[in-house]
């Protein structure tokens, strides 16, 4: 039988970079076939490169046995191929029927793309509002736009990258089931992730990237986790230790916090109740859109709308105070965002760090450029972090190298409580492992941390207590040891005693 | 076939070289106009280029026209990179003039004796305030209403033409002046003092040296200009770290109208003498172009605004020696600023010529 896609010898040089050296690839009609490999390794590129979106500087594609030049992503989409990039491409400014529109048939109108939207989003149980404009939305609602954008061009070929991060365990297992559908009926898959778990459970065959290169292909469900990390990073990550907590005081207490939104996108935060010990490390899971940014906002001062007594810090009534207030007191915080947010993209490293830190800034405001490289050097030094050095620019450090930076940033003012949002989202598996190793010790040394993810494995790894938001309300906390990833996911649609949606209304409510 | 390519990293070469080409497309560009008009080219640029810079009494013009467009770039560059889009310094200026010069009127009229070394830091804080108050406007209606400051900035330069218009069509109009809309000619005490005795330009110029020092300075080795960047940069971080936005706005808005109120002041008690309604020859528009190309950097807003200087003394010599209209001075201005535009896309991006499908299909 021929094979859906054949790829030959296919290189792609950037500047300074090989992102692709003579990879090969082959994926049979019907099949769900895996790559993997670290951030960098070159899936991102190599993906692009069969949607059009990236031309190769020498190799060969093959569809069905054709010889193609695939020049642009609508070539592509008129070969068959589909794509849900991991960094969105979508437009901020429209609304979700409105980018997936582009991607379609021009002379259907627009009700009917936002009635197709809703019926594919429903066969997937994935939850999207067409009206909705994309600059509300948040990281893991965008993922379902491109998701259902894929589905809706009924592709031969579809490309998932990274695609469960935001998903609940109820929901991956629907889509898994809905992507066995979908192969069954002769689409070919090609799944990114590094999650080896899922792979395991999905993928028939899987290809191997390191540093461009293919270091293997075979079936997943022959190997183990540590043989894949071994052909994917040529080491095993080293295993976390997770020593018992010894909890101290109350470092950050909420009460009765509730917060209309602020965007009409936005989510109420209703009644928020949490406590956080130092040396505890306290786990928000959740579907993301239920609150999660408003929680973050509330706790880190950039909305400081809440009543004073609302946050409680070490004592202090700080509901009101603005975020260098509660940073002053010891509260320090690392977002979701990276770029943008937790660093400024064109500045420094060095210049970076004044963000949050003041050791180097001297009376009258005058900055000691010295004491601020030296600062950097150090924190680069001491979280491995592989820049150039203080002066490279935020934005030419890969995602996790710069997510080692900020956390390191954080960490480095030794924290009394941490908040950390996505710790290890888009972070290659060597330094997810070593983030992690950092939030544990950051926690064994006595401060408070407080984790919010979309991936309950890393909460599960992580935490001591954990806690559900779902639909702007906070779930009571329960220790890890006597917690599943079954009823943590059910409570993930807000089905904990008391929660806001008790009884089961409509079976799309356990994947919401 | 021509490419772009997005650059791993933006070129540090280009962020300079932008300006230099930009400046070779606009001659060309001036060339083939000298050409259509049926003007010798070489003559042309020579006014344009050569000229102003020739001599000593040429080279003091340069400096008085630069000394405005140095304030005003200076205040506009603050702005920008805090991500205050404040286009207005033109009514910021008049007001300066208005109180700098009102202020000279007022010692005239009462025949009040006053040095002009003891005057001169007097007219710097009168300028200060006028242009402060009018950018004040500008701040107090974004910050209470969230209205767009480039509008309301650009509007109130109607407004403060107007009220100078008012004031010298009425209150302040000269008894003796034949019924002109202009006031008495301001007591030489008020004067500002000159740096060489019979050339214009003046001590104003060292004043606007120093502050572009001191807002490099600020810019680049202070917590506080730090800050303003960042709420320019990544609005996002600003909040995240803490930094106030409202702060921003306002420090933004309060010393970029006051350097353009100075300016003001300057223009009004330096080469004019007296309020007319026509005391502004569009500096604080120019000093836009000026801030641009110089990169929104201080000591680059020096260089740029001695080249838009060359720009407006070329000009005027151009309608004086070729019969060429003055205009043209906005026609270069605008190519300037244009190609400058386009050549920030080397910055971030590189040229790749020939088809680069073809090594695809070969191999």
């Amino acid at each position: 039988m021929t094979d859906r896609l054949t790829l030959t010898g296919i290189v792609k040089h950037y500047p300074g970079v090989i992102a692709n050296d003579g990879v090969a690839l082959e994926v049979a009609p019907g099949e769900i076939h895996a790559v993997l490999g670290e951030n960098g390794a070159g899936k991102s590129t190599l993906m692009k490169i069969v949607y059009g979106s990236v031309r190769p500087d020498a190799g060969e594609i093959r569809v069905d046995g054709q010889l193609v030049s695939i020049r642009s992503p609508q070539e592509a989409r008129q070969l068959g191929i589909a794509m849900v990039f991991q960094h969105f491409s979508l437009f901020e400014t429209v609304t979700v029927a409105e980018n997936v529109w582009l991607g379609l048939d021009p002379t259907m109108s627009l009700a009917e793309v936002s009635a197709r939207i809703v019926a594919k989003a429903g066969e997937y149980g994935l939850d999207l509002d067409p009206a909705r404009p994309v600059h509300t939305l948040s990281v893991g609602e965008r993922q379902r736009v491109e998701i259902v954008r894929a589905l809706l061009t009924e592709p031969k070929l579809l490309i998932l990258d990274e695609p469960t991060s935001v998903l609940t365990p109820q929901a991956i297992e629907r889509l898994f089931e809905s992507l066995r559908r979908l192969a069954s009926t002769g689409c070919s898959i090609l799944y990114i992730s590094h999650k080896l778990d899922e792979i395991r459970t999905l993928c028939s065959r899987c290809t191997v990237l390191r540093a461009g290169r293919v270091t293997g292909v075979v079936d997943p469900r022959d190997q183990t986790n540590a043989s894949l990390s071994r052909l994917m990073i040529g080491a095993e990550p080293p295993p976390l230790v997770h020593r018992p907590a010894r909890t101290g005081e109350i470092a950050l207490a909420v009460r009765g916090l509730s917060l209309p939104k602020r965007s009409p996108f936005g989510v109420d935060l209703i009644d928020i109740a949490l406590e956080l010990r130092a040396g505890e490390v306290l786990g928000v899971a959740g579907v993301s859109g239920n609150g999660q940014q408003e929680l973050l906002a509330a706790l880190s001062g950039e909305d400081s709308r809440s009543a004073p007594d609302a946050v409680v810090l070490l004592g202090k009534a700080v509901g009101s105070a603005s975020p260098g207030r509660r940073r002053n007191l010891g509260l320090h915080f690392v977002p979701e965002e990276r770029l943008g947010r937790g660093a400024v993209p064109v500045l420094s490293l060095a210049q970076n760090l004044l963000l949050t830190r003041r050791e180097a800034v001297r009376a009258g405001g005058w900055i000691a450029r010295g004491a601020l490289m030296a600062q950097a050097n150090a924190i680069i030094g001491r979280f491995g972090v592989k820049a150039g050095g203080p002066n490279s620019a935020a934005r030419s450090l890969s995602g996790g190298n710069l997510q080692k930076f900020i956390m390191g940033r954080e960490i480095d003012a030794q924290p009394k409580v941490l908040i950390v949002a996505q710790p290890t989202w888009g972070v290659d598996v060597g330094a997810a492992a070593q983030i992690r190793a950092a939030l544990l010790a950051l926690r064994d040394a006595g401060c408070a941390v407080l984790v919010v993810s979309e991936e309950l494995d890393e909460l599960f790894e992580l935490s001591d207590r954990l806690v559900v938001i779902a639909r702007g309300r906070l779930s009571p906390p329960i220790a890890r040891a006597s917690a599943s990833v079954e009823q943590v996911g059910i409570w993930m649609s807000g089905l904990w005693p008391g929660g806001p949606t008790e009884p089961v209304q409509d079976i799309r409510d356990l994947a919401a | 076939m021509i490419a772009l390519e997005a650059r791993p990293e933006p070129s540090q070469l280009y962020a300079w070289l932008s300006p230099v080409i930009a400046l070779a497309m606009t001659v060309a560009v001036a060339t083939l106009l000298f050409i259509a008009l049926g003007r010798d080219p070489v003559a042309g640029l020579r006014i344009f280029l050569w000229e102003p810079l020739n001599g000593t009494r040429a080279i003091s013009e340069v400096a008085l026209k630069s000394t405005p467009l140095v304030l005003c770039a200076l205040g506009l560059a603050l702005c920008f990179r805090s991500n205050v889009w404040n286009i207005g310094a033109e009514g910021q200026f008049v007001l300066g003039a208005i109180t700098g010069g009102g202020l000279a009127l007022w010692f005239t009229a009462n025949q009040i004796p006053i040095g002009r070394w003891a005057f001169f830091p007097l007219v710097i804080v009168a300028g200060a305030l006028g242009g402060m108050v009018w950018a004040g406007i500008v701040a107090l209606l974004r910050d209470r209403f969230n209205a767009s400051e480039i509008l309301v900035s650009l509007m109130l330069v109607y407004v403060a033409n107007l009220f100078l218009s008012w004031l010298v069509f009425g209150a302040w109009k000269d008894p003796k002046g034949f019924n002109f809309p202009q006031t008495m000619s301001f007591a030489s005490d008020t004067n500002l003092p000159r740096i060489v005795t019979g050339l214009r330009m003046h001590w104003g110029l060292a004043v606007a040296l120093v502050i572009a020092f001191a807002m490099w300075l600020f810019m680049s080795r202070t917590f506080g200009g730090y800050q303003q960047q960042v709420g320019g940069l990544a609005p996002a971080a600003a909040r995240y770290a803490g930094f106030s936005s409202r702060r921003a706005l306002w420090t933004a808005l309060l010393v970029s109208g006051g350097l353009a109120g100075i300016a003001g002041a300057f223009e009004a008690v330096g080469p004019m003498g007296q309020l007319t309604p026509h005391v502004s020859t569009g500096y604080g528009f120019t000093a836009i172009i000026v801030a641009f190309v110089g990169r929104l950097h201080p000591l680059g807003c020096v260089l740029g605004a001695i080249l838009l200087s060359m720009f407006l003394i070329g000009g005027e010599l151009a309608q004086s020696r070729l019969g060429l209209p003055s205009a043209l001075t906005g026609v270069f201005q605008g190519v300037l600023l244009f190609s400058l535009l386009t050549c920030d896309t080397l910055i971030g991006y590189r040229l790749r010529f020939g088809n680069r499908s073809r090594a695809v299909a070969a191999s």
